[in-house]
């Protein structure tokens, strides 16, 4: 029963990416609305003085989005610490 | 712990390693890089001695308390040169224009000035910092817990 | 070059999540699954790197740079957000699978659905 909902679950998603992937998105290397990306590409330059685009977006025009990432990498590494050190510990009291 | 020659091959490598992660972050507004990118090269050689020694012999030099410092500290940076633009908008790019990492390279195609790129290459600098520590801290504390040790406070 | 029948990259994308999709929904290995999630993260790096891709465009980075149309740079710089969150949540489930088989001994995930405490 699981694996036969399981499966109808899966042909359905799959089906869903690939009609989604072959018909709805624009062809390969044609990108259609692109207005916000040349304006980054030809004003990077003068705005942010950088010649790296990629980093320009990261670190200026996207700045919000890195905050987040850092704070994500902050809290993983927090959470593996802290996973790691009370796990040996309670194993010591108990 | 590795044999011998696996040991002295670490230790020699380690130096090209670091030599080229540090590269990569410093020249993260000139070419493909950035912190992220030379942080995790940095971690690689990282995981590299972690394999030719062992998790013991590793823990007497990198210790937790340092890597957390280091890690907050590039947090702190990168939270306070994002504030630093606070004048105009959040993450504003203070820096164009000054003579620190502010001149402004000409448009189009150029070879490429070190400093150039306004706060970018600090911020580099900073999240470079930071991944190093914490990815660090990540493998050597899975690598000492798997060896039955734990790391300390 | 001028255009690709059937959008291959994109097609090679959905496959790849699929093929994640078919790990995670039938694998009962703690392990298997967490390659699964973090194979449906390449997928999605992935497409968002074909996304962004302009016919006969550079690496849009000034430096040296020849002549022709650049590739769009903010899937790029979205794709680096995401594999840096991917590798930190890849961490924290490797350190949640370790501490589930310290204290369950097994990696099924039958067994840890019942844990309790």
């Amino acid at each position: 029963m699981r694996k036969v909902v399981g499966l109808i679950l899966l042909l359905v998603l799959v089906g869903f990416l690939v009609w989604g992937v072959v018909a709805l998105i624009h062809p390969f290397g044609y990108p259609s609305p692109s207005e916000m990306d040349d304006y980054i590409i030809d004003n990077a330059q003068a705005e942010t003085s950088n010649n790296n685009v990629v980093a320009s977006v990261v670190f200026d025009y996207r700045g919000f989005d890195t905050l987040g990432e850092a704070t994500i990498l902050f809290t993983a590494v927090t959470g593996v610490l802290l996973l790691l050190r009370t796990a040996k510990r309670k194993e010591d009291e108990s | 712990m590795l044999s011998k020659i696996v040991r002295t091959t670490a230790n020699q490598l380690i130096v090209f390693i670091l030599i080229f992660g540090l590269y990569v972050i410093a020249h993260g507004q000139l070419t493909p890089g950035g912190g992220f990118q030379g942080g995790a090269v940095i971690v690689s050689g990282v995981v590299m001695l972690l394999v030719a020694f062992n998790a013991k012999e590793l823990k007497k030099s990198l210790r937790e308390s340092g890597l957390s410092i280091m890690e907050s500290t590039g947090a702190l940076i990168f939270a306070a040169l994002a504030f630093a633009g606070i004048a105009t908008t959040f993450f504003y790019n203070v820096l164009v224009g000054t003579p620190i990492f502010g001149h402004v390279p000409p448009t189009g195609a150029n070879p490429g000035d070190v400093w150039t790129g306004g706060v970018v290459p600090l911020m580099n600098w900073a999240v470079g910092i930071k991944v190093v520590a914490g990815l660090s801290a990540v493998v050597l504390a899975m690598a000492l817990f798997s060896s039955g040790e734990e790391m300390e406070e | 070059m001028d255009y690709m029948p059937l959008n291959f990259p994109f097609l090679a994308a959905a496959l790849l999540i699929g093929i994640a999709f078919f790990i995670i929904i039938f694998k009962r290995n703690l392990i298997k699954l967490i390659m699964g999630i973090a194979m449906m993260a390449s997928g999605v790096n992935l497409f968002l790197v074909a996304l962004g891709y302009r016919v006969g465009g550079n690496a849009p980075i000034y430096t040296n740079v020849p002549p022709g149309p650049m590739v769009l740079p903010v899937p790029q710089a979205l794709t680096l957000t995401s594999i840096v969150i991917s590798v930190a949540v890849l961490a924290l489930m490797l350190t949640m699978v370790i501490r589930i088989y310290r204290h369950t001994g097994s990696l099924d995930s039958e067994k840890s659905r019942r844990m309790k405490g």
